[in-house]
C-alpha cells in the first residue's frame, strides 16, 4: 500500500469513528481492514463494481454485466450515503452476501454471486464491510438494468431463489487437509469460480453435476478446471496453477479476457499459500472419462493442417507443442479440447492478449484472423486442432463459427 | 505563450532505446520521470502483429516507422564547396520515429566495441606514431573495462544470442578471439546458422581466420529478462530491419523495457510532444527544463531538475545548437565542439551466386550471421598501410525481401526481361559477404545548422557535411580483397564484387549508424560531454546515444550505446544525486 492510500484510509477511519459506536470503531483496527481488503481482492469485487470502459472510479459501480437475460448494472460499493453503502449496517451487508437481500428488503439478482458468498462466515463478510467503509465516498448512481419483463420485477427473483438458492455456510471437511479445506473455501466462497466455470441450467443456476466442468457466458467458454484424472487441468501441476494465478503465466496458457481481469485484479495479489491451497483443491477433483474420438474426414484434416502450418505454426510450432509460458501448446490446451469450442473459435476470430502482471509485464498477444480466414477455414482448422489434441474432441461446423462471428460483429464491432 | 507545467525530477527527450533505459533506471531509483516523444505510441500487439508486420510496402517503401521527412529532415552536402539540399526521402540511413525509435526497426546485431576502440587516439599513436593533423580522432574518456558490467547488463536485458570468445580472460573456442574480456557468457546460445554461414565459416577457417556466430538480439530460444519481460524464439521470418517484430523475438524497447516501465507510478510518457529547445537558467549555468509543442500545437515549458537528451544523434546535435548550448564546431580553425566528429561507416560487399545450391535467403533474421574479426579495429598490424581502424567481415542472412532485394550477377541489365529472368534464376541461390568498416573522425566531416532551410516551426534544419576520407578508402581497398577471398572460397559459380568507389551518396541504403556531433571526451575544449555523458556546460544535462562516439568503430553501435546509457545512469544515481554538480572537474 502506498502512502497516499494509507492516508486516505486513516482519514476515513477517523471520520467513521466519530459517527459510529465505540465497539465498531474498535473492530476497525488496521488488521481487520487489511483482512477485509484481502478478502475483497480474493472476491474480485473491484472487477464488477468498476466501470472500466468509462474510466470509472474503483468500487463506484456502474459496470454493465451481460447475462443471458439482459444487462445488469453493478451498484456503488463506496460509503456514499445516497448512492453507495453509506447507510448500510454490517447486518445489512451480511444479509446481502448471505441471503441475497438488499437493504430495503429487495431480492438481489444472482449476477451478484451471493450463492457463493453465502458460504463465507460472518467474520469474513464483516471484514469486507469494514474495508469498504474505508474507501473514499463517491457519488455514483447506477444505471437502470436492462432486463425484460418479468425479470425486471424483483419479485421474480424470489422464485429463482426458492428453486436454486440455499443459505449455507461452508463446513470444514475433517477428512481433508487444511490446505484442501482452505482451497475449497476460496474457490467456492469469495473466489466464486463456479460462476464462470460451472455449467448452468436455463435459468442461470449452477448444475451440481457440472461443477467446475466448464461453462459458457458472454460468448466465452470458461474451461473445465477439474484436475485428477481426465479433468481439464489434469496435466497441470500444482505449481502450474500457482504460476497461472500468481504471475499470469503457465506452461499451458496465460489468462486472458475475463480470467485476465481476475488474475490482474484478484489472484496475483493473493498469498502463495492460498494459491497452493486452490491448486490442491482443484487437483483433487476427478472427472468423467473422455468420450471416444470421433472420426473426421481426411480432407478436412488436411485443409485444417495446411491452414495451421501457414498461419499458426510460427508461434505454436509445427507439432502444436507451442512455446511453454509464451505461446500455448495446443496439443494440451483445455480451450481447444473443450466440449464447447466457443473460446478457441473466438480467439482465432478476434485474437487474444495475455494479461500483463507485475511478474510478467509482456503483453503477449495473438492477432485476429477474422479478416483472413473464412468460416469454413476456421471450422477446418479448429476441427484439426481438436482432432490432434491430447484429449480428442469432436469437429466443429462452419455455422458454429458463423454464429460467433456474427455475435462479434454485432456486439464488438468485429470484422466481417 | 508557453504554459508552465509543474516540475519533474527528470525530463527525457526522446523515447527510444536510451530514453527507455534511462527512464527504467531512474524510476527504479525513485525519481519522478517524464519522457517526451515526438512520435506516436507503438506496442507489439497493436502495431506489429504478425499478420501485418511483414509488409514491405507499408513499412519500408512507405516509411511506416521512420522520421517524417516533411516535418524534419537534414540537408546534405559532400563538402563545403557545395550547397546542402534537404533529403526529402530517407535513403542512406533511416532515423526512427515514435515510441522505441529506431530500436523498433533495427536488425539486432549487437556488438561490444573492442577495448582499443575506446582509446583510438592514444592506442594508435602509441603503436603507429602521430596521426595526420586532419584526423580528429579522440579517446572516449571511458574504458572498455569500466563499461564491461554495463555491456553485460544490456546483453541480459536484450537476451543476446551469441558465443563468447573470452570469459574472464579464458579463451573460449568458437567465439571471437579478439573480443574484450566478458564477465559472463551471453544469456542465450547462438542463432541457428544456415547454408550460407556454414559455407562462410568453412571458407574463413580454410584461410586461417577465426569465424564466430554474430551476436544477435533475435532470440535463439525463449527468454525472460531481468525485468520479467518475455522474448519468444525467433521464427526466422527475416523481417527485422525496417520492421517491428510481432513475435516478441527481437529485443527492442517494446519487448525488453517499456511494458514493465509503464506500470511504474513515477513514470509518465507524453507522445506527440516535440521538444523544440532545452531551457537554461538566466546565468546559463544549468538546464531548467524543456520547451515542447504537443499535437494541438500548444507550447509548454516543462521544468526538471535533470534533463536527458536521448533523441537520435542528429537530433541531439541539432537541439544543442538550437538551444545555444556549447560552442558550435568550426571546421576552419577546429574550435568548438557541438557538431564535431560526425562519422558514418564505410562498407563494401561481395555477392556469391550458386548453380546447384539453394541458399533460401528468405529464411533469415536480422542478426543471423557468421563474422570474422581478424581485420577489425587494431586486430591486425597497420604498419605502412596508411590507415587506422578496420571492420568485420560477415555473412548475414537478414532476408532477401522480394520487393527490396534482387541481387543479380555482373553483366545483367538493370531492367527488362533479361533482368527478370536473372532475378528468377538467382533469387534463391545467392548470398553476400560484407565488410562493415569503421569511420575515423576527420576535420571536414561535421554537423551544423543550415543557413537556408527551416522546419515547420521555422527553425533551421541540421546540415550534414560528409564524404568518405582517405582513411576510409584505404581501409576498404585493403580489406575488400579478403572479403572477396572468403567469398570465392564458398564454392559458388561466380562472385560479384561491390567495391567502395566515389563520394558518399545519401540515396542508397547503407546503415543507420550515424555517430558524433555530441562527442564525449576528456576535456571541455575537445568534447561536448565528460566521461559520464554529462554536458561540460550544464551539469544537469546528460546526453545519450551514438552521438557520444568520438569516431565510429567497425561494429554496429547499439551494444555500446546501451552500455553507455547504463554507465551514465549509474553515475547519476550513485554519484550525481548525492552531490549534483560536475562529475569531472574541468
Amino acid at each position: 500500500m502506498n502512502q497516499k492510500q494509507c492516508l486516505s484510509i486513516s482519514a476515513a477511519l477517523a471520520a467513521w469513528a466519530l459517527t459510529s459506536f465505540a465497539t465498531e470503531a474498535q473492530e476497525l483496527a488496521s488488521s481487520q481492514v487489511a483482512k477485509g481488503r484481502y478478502l475483497t481482492q480474493a472476491g474480485d469485487c473491484m472487477a464488477c463494481h468498476t466501470d472500466f470502459d468509462n474510466d470509472g472510479i474503483p468500487y463506484a459501480g456502474g459496470r454493465g454485466l451481460e447475462t443471458p437475460f439482459g444487462v445488469i448494472y453493478t451498484p456503488n460499493l463506496t460509503p456514499d450515503d445516497e448512492t453507495g453503502l453509506g447507510r448500510w449496517s454490517r447486518d445489512d451487508f451480511y444479509r446481502a452476501l448471505n441471503e441475497g437481500i438488499g437493504r430495503s428488503g429487495e431480492h438481489l439478482y444472482p449476477a451478484f454471486p451471493y450463492p457463493y458468498f453465502t458460504h463465507m462466515p460472518r467474520e469474513d463478510t464483516d471484514a469486507i464491510y469494514d474495508y469498504l467503509r474505508t474507501l473514499t465516498p463517491v457519488r455514483a448512481e447506477k444505471p437502470e438494468n436492462d432486463l425484460p419483463f418479468p425479470l425486471s420485477l424483483r419479485g421474480s427473483i424470489l422464485g429463482w431463489k426458492t428453486l436454486f438458492f440455499e443459505d449455507e455456510e461452508l463446513r470444514r471437511d475433517p477428512e481433508q487437509s487444511e490446505a484442501w479445506n482452505r482451497g475449497r473455501y476460496l474457490v467456492d466462497g469469495p473466489g466464486h469460480c463456479g460462476a464462470c466455470h460451472t455449467g448452468k441450467n436455463f435459468l442461470g443456476a449452477d448444475l451440481e453435476e457440472e461443477y467446475l466442468r466448464g461453462g459458457t457466458l458472454e460468448h466465452w467458454f470458461a474451461p473445465n478446471i477439474r484436475g485428477g484424472d481426465n479433468g481439464g487441468i489434469s496435466d497441470w501441476s500444482e505449481r502450474d496453477i500457482v504460476e497461472f494465478l500468481g504471475a499470469g503465466r503457465a506452461p499451458h496458457t496465460a489468462p486472458m479476457q475475463r480470467m485476465g481481469e481476475v488474475v490482474a485484479i484478484s489472484t496475483q495479489n493473493l498469498e502463495r499459500s492460498d494459491l497452493s491451497a486452490i491448486a490442491t483443491y482443484l487437483k483433487s477433483l476427478d472427472d468423467r472419462p473422455e468420450p471416444e474420438r470421433e472420426d473426421i474426414e481426411t480432407e478436412r484434416l488436411e485443409v485444417g493442417e495446411a491452414i495451421y502450418f501457414d498461419s499458426c505454426a510460427a508461434c505454436h510450432d509445427a507439432d502444436l507443442t507451442g512455446v511453454p509460458y509464451f505461446f500455448a501448446p495446443l496439443v494440451s490446451s483445455n480451450k481447444v479440447s473443450a466440449e464447447d469450442p466457443t473460446t478457441v473459435i473466438r480467439v482465432i476470430l478476434e485474437g487474444a492478449r495475455a494479461v500483463a502482471t507485475d511478474a510478467a509485464p509482456t503483453p503477449l498477444s495473438m492477432p485476429p484472423f477474422a479478416w483472413k480466414l473464412n468460416d469454413d477455414q476456421i471450422a477446418d482448422l479448429v476441427s484439426f486442432l481438436r482432432h490432434r489434441s491430447n484429449r480428442p474432441a469432436g469437429s466443429v461446423s462452419a455455422s458454429q463459427v458463423s454464429e460467433i462471428r456474427n455475435y462479434l460483429i454485432e456486439h464488438q464491432g468485429g470484422e466481417r | 505563450m508557453a504554459r508552465q507545467l509543474p516540475g519533474k525530477d527528470v525530463v527525457i527527450i526522446g523515447f527510444g532505446w536510451t530514453g527507455a533505459i534511462m527512464a527504467e533506471q531512474l524510476t527504479d531509483a525513485g525519481l519522478e520521470v517524464l519522457a517526451l516523444e515526438r512520435g506516436p505510441w507503438r506496442d507489439t500487439p497493436t502495431h506489429f502483429a504478425t499478420t501485418f508486420a511483414q509488409d514491405e510496402l507499408r513499412f519500408y517503401w512507405r516509411h511506416g516507422m521512420f522520421q517524417e521527412a516533411s516535418h524534419d529532415t537534414v540537408t546534405f552536402r559532400n563538402n563545403e564547396e557545395q550547397m546542402a539540399l534537404p533529403m526529402r526521402r530517407w535513403g542512406s540511413f533511416l532515423p526512427g520515429n515514435g515510441v522505441g525509435g529506431a530500436g523498433v526497426h533495427w536488425n539486432g546485431q549487437t556488438f561490444r566495441f573492442l577495448p582499443s576502440d575506446f582509446v583510438a587516439r592514444s592506442h594508435n599513436e602509441e603503436r603507429y606514431g602521430r596521426l595526420p593533423e586532419e584526423m580528429t580522432v579522440q579517446d572516449y574518456g571511458v574504458t572498455y573495462d569500466e563499461l564491461e558490467p554495463h555491456f553485460d547488463h544490456f546483453e541480459k536485458i536484450c537476451g543476446i544470442s551469441g558465443q563468447a570468445g573470452n570469459v574472464n580472460g579464458e579463451r573460449v573456442e568458437g567465439g571471437n578471439p579478439f573480443e574484450g574480456m566478458r564477465s559472463e557468457h551471453y544469456p542465450n546460445p547462438p542463432m541457428q546458422m544456415t547454408f550460407s554461414q556454414d559455407r562462410f565459416m568453412a571458407s574463413a577457417r580454410q584461410l586461417g581466420l577465426d569465424p564466430f556466430p554474430g551476436p544477435s538480439a533475435n532470440m535463439s530460444r525463449a527468454y525472460t529478462n531481468p525485468l520479467g519481460m518475455q522474448l519468444a524464439p525467433c521464427t526466422y521470418c527475416g523481417f527485422c530491419e525496417k520492421y517491428g517484430c510481432g513475435n516478441y523475438s527481437k529485443a527492442s524497447p517494446q519487448t525488453t523495457i517499456i511494458p514493465a516501465l509503464m506500470r511504474r507510478e513515477n513514470f509518465v510518457l507524453r507522445t506527440h510532444s516535440e521538444v523544440i529547445a532545452i531551457e537554461k537558467s538566466a546565468d546559463g549555468s544549468r538546464a531548467t527544463g524543456v520547451r515542447y509543442v504537443d499535437s494541438q500545437g500548444d507550447e509548454y515549458v516543462q521544468p526538471a531538475e535533470i534533463v536527458i537528451l536521448a533523441a537520435y544523434p542528429l537530433q541531439n546535435t541539432r537541439l544543442l545548437l538550437l538551444s545555444g548550448i556549447g560552442e558550435p564546431y568550426d571546421p576552419q580553425d577546429g574550435t568548438g565542439v557541438v557538431g564535431k566528429n560526425y562519422c558514418y561507416q564505410v562498407m563494401s560487399s561481395v555477392n556469391v551466386f550458386y548453380d546447384d545450391h539453394y541458399t533460401n535467403e528468405f529464411v533469415g533474421a536480422g542478426a543471423l550471421g557468421a563474422v570474422v574479426d581478424n581485420y577489425n579495429g587494431d586486430n591486425f598490424d597497420h604498419s605502412g598501410l596508411g590507415f587506422i581502424g578496420g571492420g568485420y567481415i560477415a555473412c548475414w542472412t537478414t532476408n532477401t525481401r522480394p520487393i527490396e532485394s534482387h541481387p543479380v550477377p555482373d553483366g545483367v541489365p538493370g531492367w527488362g526481361s533479361e533482368w527478370k529472368q536473372a532475378v528468377r534464376e538467382n533469387f534463391l541461390k545467392t548470398t553476400a559477404v560484407g565488410l562493415h568498416g569503421a569511420s575515423m573522425a576527420h576535420r571536414s566531416n561535421y554537423l551544423d545548422l543550415d543557413p537556408v532551410y527551416t522546419d515547420r516551426w521555422g527553425r533551421p534544419l541540421l546540415r550534414m557535411t560528409y564524404d568518405f576520407t582517405l582513411n576510409d578508402r584505404l581501409l576498404t581497398a585493403h580489406i575488400t580483397p579478403f572479403v572477396e577471398e572468403i567469398a570465392r572460397g564458398m564454392g559458388g559459380r561466380e562472385v560479384k564484387v561491390n567495391r567502395r568507389r566515389g563520394s558518399y551518396d545519401s540515396k542508397p541504403y547503407q546503415t543507420t549508424h550515424n555517430t558524433g556531433g555530441t562527442i564525449m571526451g576528456e576535456s571541455p575544449s575537445d568534447s561536448v560531454t565528460n566521461r559520464y555523458c554529462q554536458s561540460w556546460d550544464l551539469p544537469n544535462l546528460f546526453i545519450t546515444g551514438a552521438g557520444l562516439f568520438p569516431q565510429n568503430a567497425g561494429y554496429n553501435p547499439t551494444g555500446t550505446v546501451g552500455a553507455l546509457a547504463y554507465w551514465s545512469a549509474n553515475a547519476i544515481i550513485n554519484t550525481y544525486l548525492a552531490r549534483p554538480g560536475p562529475l569531472v572537474q574541468s
